[in-house]
């Protein structure tokens, strides 16, 4: 049986892969991507809470939270294509015009 | 009193009518033809001639033969500290005509009108043919000025105008060194002169309290207080005496003044290099009129000068002096120009003989009669000059005589009378000198008398190197020998009728009587002491042999002169080496020149030297770069407390906050990852903190 704590394990797995991907890749689509997954971890823990608490404003908040996602990504790689047209990278380290 | 008529009304015409062409010349006279230049010019100074001989005329029928005309006040009433406490001070531009001013006009624009038509032919081939009218008609307007003027004030106006004509005309080839020199010493030798006489009119004016000549013809005499007047009073009321100081102080500082203007003794320098300028300019200028100045001045003076017997036998000695000395230098000139030139000093120095012996009236004779034949003695020479293409030179000419005949016979006339041959107008004038001189002083006779044979030697001695003996011309010139035009020998002509009629006012003499020209002057010479001087008296016959002895040392002159140059020509190269010393004495003219060349003009330059030194080393060394080295000084101090002090500040403030911000700035690595890093940091920092928060509503829930 299932019990709400492998739910939390399996979103906190999601939410530390997520984190370390954003933290030690250098490919921006990799990091965006990583992002996705923390996104997801938190909607797996607003779902489980709503079906806890019997509640359904936590699945409402989930079903938001992927249309952000979506165009979070739609912005985020428009951002990414047009610097690449620019700068010919999209390794986060290069991206340093306004380092001090 | 009868009324005065057109001429006299209109007297303030005369010095206008060339003053109008003079600025016409000046001013568009470029654009004119040269008919038109001489048109205006000569016919000016014929319109000036024509007013004075009619303001003349109509002043013989005026009783007492004065007329004073004021056209405007000039110098408007101040005060002056007078002799007598403060006096009203007023000059005016106004013109006095007295017989001694009629004299003077009447050679002035006479002889001037001459010499402008002579001019015209002498000119005709110059450049700058309108600038030379432009600056003859100032001058005549200038001289005209000088003589008509009612007070010192204005004939000093006068004064100054015709030496800067004298010195237009002298440098009127200007491109040539030596003319625009000698129009310089002119210039500067006349203003240690005039220095003399401005102060000679400033003691006058403090002294009487007016520089007014009289206050006769006007009607409110008292207001229009006269010297003459002035003196009159006070010797009447005895607060001036006959050898009062003040007016031997006054006499001598205006005697330093027409030293400078007629060339006397020591300032006469000036005259001989004056021959620069044209030889019409020489004539008019330099001969007949305006060196004759000092003599009009100090004859206009005469009642000051005969209470100051001190400044008479100064006046009297230094002319003499002036006569004798430069008729030797004259002997030995080669210039035929110079020689005339030194012969104008001599005679000049004449004339203030007799004005220092109290011949007032035979001083001014002399001057018209000199202005006569030494105005034609000139344009002779010019003729001469022309006729052989420039030369002056006396060792190049000769023989002359047949070739060139309007200009030689009028030129034997005025030899003839300058030797004082009777009865030639120079016999007259210089005998009526040197008898005065007889009776006053008979040692200055004496040498007046060596001097007549001075004159008749050099005189005839120019007349036969020039007209006599064989001819000693470049054989290049001989060909191009030419009379010069009826423009200039018409002048010669009555110049030469003038010269021998100029003496006949003095005829009575001759038996005893009166000269009717001293009968003109009478009224303005006319005594001031009070119990007049008795004259020696001397009989007809004494005076006869005085005459006979000037006739007999002139003869002697002439018969030397045609021995030394005529008769023996290799005599005067003997004369000259066997007495080598003498010669080159005289050839070098005393070495009076290279003498104030080294006592002053030297001297004025080495302390002009001197100061140019200070100038450098002490204004433009101390002062100008002094002041700008110290300013270098100032700002690099300045700089330095800009660059460390006030910078220094506002960088320790940016270094400042840099220094503060520089840990805050370190978490701006660039890097992206750290930035997630220090998100997460944050993120369980706040976990951390509110975790027991969320325990409690966990709790809760459950």
């Amino acid at each position: 049986m299932m019990s709400p704590a492998h739910y939390l394990f399996l979103s906190l797995a999601l939410f530390i892969i997520g984190c370390i991907g954003v933290i030690t890749r250098r490919n921006v689509i990799v990091v965006l991507m990583s992002i996705e997954l923390i996104l997801n971890a938190v909607n797996i823990n607003l779902v489980l809470f709503s079906r806890i608490f019997g509640d359904a404003a936590g699945q409402v908040f989930a079903l938001f939270i992927i249309a952000d996602a979506a165009a979070e990504a739609a912005v985020g790689l428009g951002i990414i294509i047009a610097f690449f047209r620019n700068r010919e990278t999209v390794l986060a380290d290069e991206m340093d015009l306004l380092k001090w | 009193m009868t009324s005065p008529g057109y001429f006299l009304t209109h007297l303030w015409l005369i010095p206008l009518f060339p003053l109008i062409t003079a600025a016409l010349m000046l001013f568009v006279g470029r654009f004119l033809p040269k008919s038109a230049v001489s048109f205006f010019c000569v016919g000016s100074v014929f319109l000036a001639f024509v007013h004075a001989a009619g303001a003349v005329l109509q002043l013989r029928n005026l009783d007492p033969r004065v007329y004073q005309q004021i056209l405007f006040e000039w110098v408007t009433p101040g005060v002056m500290p007078a002799f007598g406490g403060l006096l009203p001070f007023v000059a005016d531009w106004g013109y006095l005509l007295d017989p001694l001013s009629a004299v003077m006009i009447l050679v002035v624009t006479g002889v001037g009108f001459l010499i402008h038509v002579y001019s015209i032919g002498y000119m005709g081939h110059e450049g700058g043919y309108y600038r030379f009218f432009g600056y003859m008609n100032l001058f005549m307007f200038a001289m005209l000025t000088l003589v008509l003027a009612n007070n010192l004030l204005l004939l000093f106006v006068g004064w100054e105008g015709v030496g800067l004509c004298s010195y237009l005309l002298i440098g009127f080839y200007f491109l040539k060194k030596s003319a625009s020199d000698a129009g310089k010493k002119a210039f500067i030798v006349n203003r240690i002169g005039d220095t003399g006489f401005l102060l000679g009119i400033f003691f006058i004016a403090t002294t009487f309290g007016t520089v007014r000549f009289t206050s006769q013809y006007l009607h409110d005499p008292v207001a229009f207080a006269g010297i003459n007047d002035t003196l009159a009073a006070m010797l009447d009321q005895h607060r001036m005496a006959y050898g009062a100081p003040v007016l031997t102080v006054i006499a001598l500082l205006l005697f330093v003044g027409a030293t400078g203007k007629s060339a006397q003794l020591p300032l006469y320098v000036w005259l001989p290099d004056a021959m620069e300028g044209p030889t019409p300019v020489s004539a008019l200028i330099h001969a007949a009129t305006m060196v004759t100045a000092g003599v009009y001045m100090v004859a206009r003076m005469n009642a000051i000068y005969q209470l100051a017997p001190i400044a008479m036998d100064v006046v009297a000695v230094v002319g003499t002096l002036t006569a004798i000395f430069a008729a030797s230098m004259a002997i030995a000139q080669t210039d035929i120009k110079r020689v005339l030139a030194y012969s104008t000093i001599s005679q000049l120095g004449y004339m203030f003989l007799a004005l220092g012996v109290g011949a007032f009236s035979a001083g001014i004779f002399h001057l018209m009669t000199h202005a006569f034949f030494k105005a034609l003695l000139f344009l002779g020479a010019g003729s001469v000059i022309h006729a052989l293409s420039g030369e002056q030179d006396l060792r190049k000419m000769g023989g002359l005589w047949n070739s060139i005949p309007a200009t030689s016979r009028p030129f034997l006339v005025a030899t003839l009378a300058i030797a004082g041959i009777p009865p030639l107008a120079g016999f007259f004038s210089k005998d009526e000198i040197l008898g005065k001189a007889f009776e006053r002083l008979p040692y200055l006779w004496f040498i007046g008398f060596l001097t007549a044979g001075l004159t008749a030697l050099y005189m005839f001695r120019l007349l036969f190197l020039t007209f006599f003996g064989l001819s000693r011309l470049d054989p290049e010139l001989e060909h191009h020998i030419h009379e010069s035009p009826r423009s200039m020998t018409v002048p010669l002509g009555i110049l030469a009728l003038l010269s021998i009629v100029g003496g006949w006012f003095a005829f009575p003499v001759l038996w005893g009587g009166e000269s009717s020209f001293a009968k003109f002057l009478e009224p303005v010479m006319r005594s001031v002491l009070p119990e007049p001087a008795e004259a020696t008296p001397h009989g007809v016959l004494g005076d006869f042999l005085l005459m006979l002895a000037s006739v007999a040392i002139a003869l002697f002159g002439i018969w030397l002169a045609h021995l030394i140059y005529v008769r023996n020509p290799r005599l005067h190269e003997k004369l000259a080496t066997s007495w080598p010393r003498l010669h080159k004495l005289l050839v070098n003219k005393y070495y009076v020149d290279e003498l104030y060349d080294a006592l002053f003009v030297n001297r004025i330059q080495d302390l002009s030297t001197a100061f140019g030194l200070f100038d450098a080393k002490f204004i433009d060394g101390v002062g100008i770069d002094g002041s700008a080295r110290l300013a270098r000084v100032v700002s690099a101090l300045s700089m330095w407390w800009d660059k460390w002090v006030v910078d220094g500040l506002v960088n320790f403030v940016g270094k400042f906050t840099r220094s503060l911000s520089t840990p805050v700035r370190m978490f701006q690595t660039g890097i992206f990852s750290s930035y997630a890093v220090f998100i997460l940091i944050g993120l369980a920092a706040l976990l951390f903190y509110y975790g027991h928060h969320m325990q409690v509503l966990v709790r809760n829930l459950r």
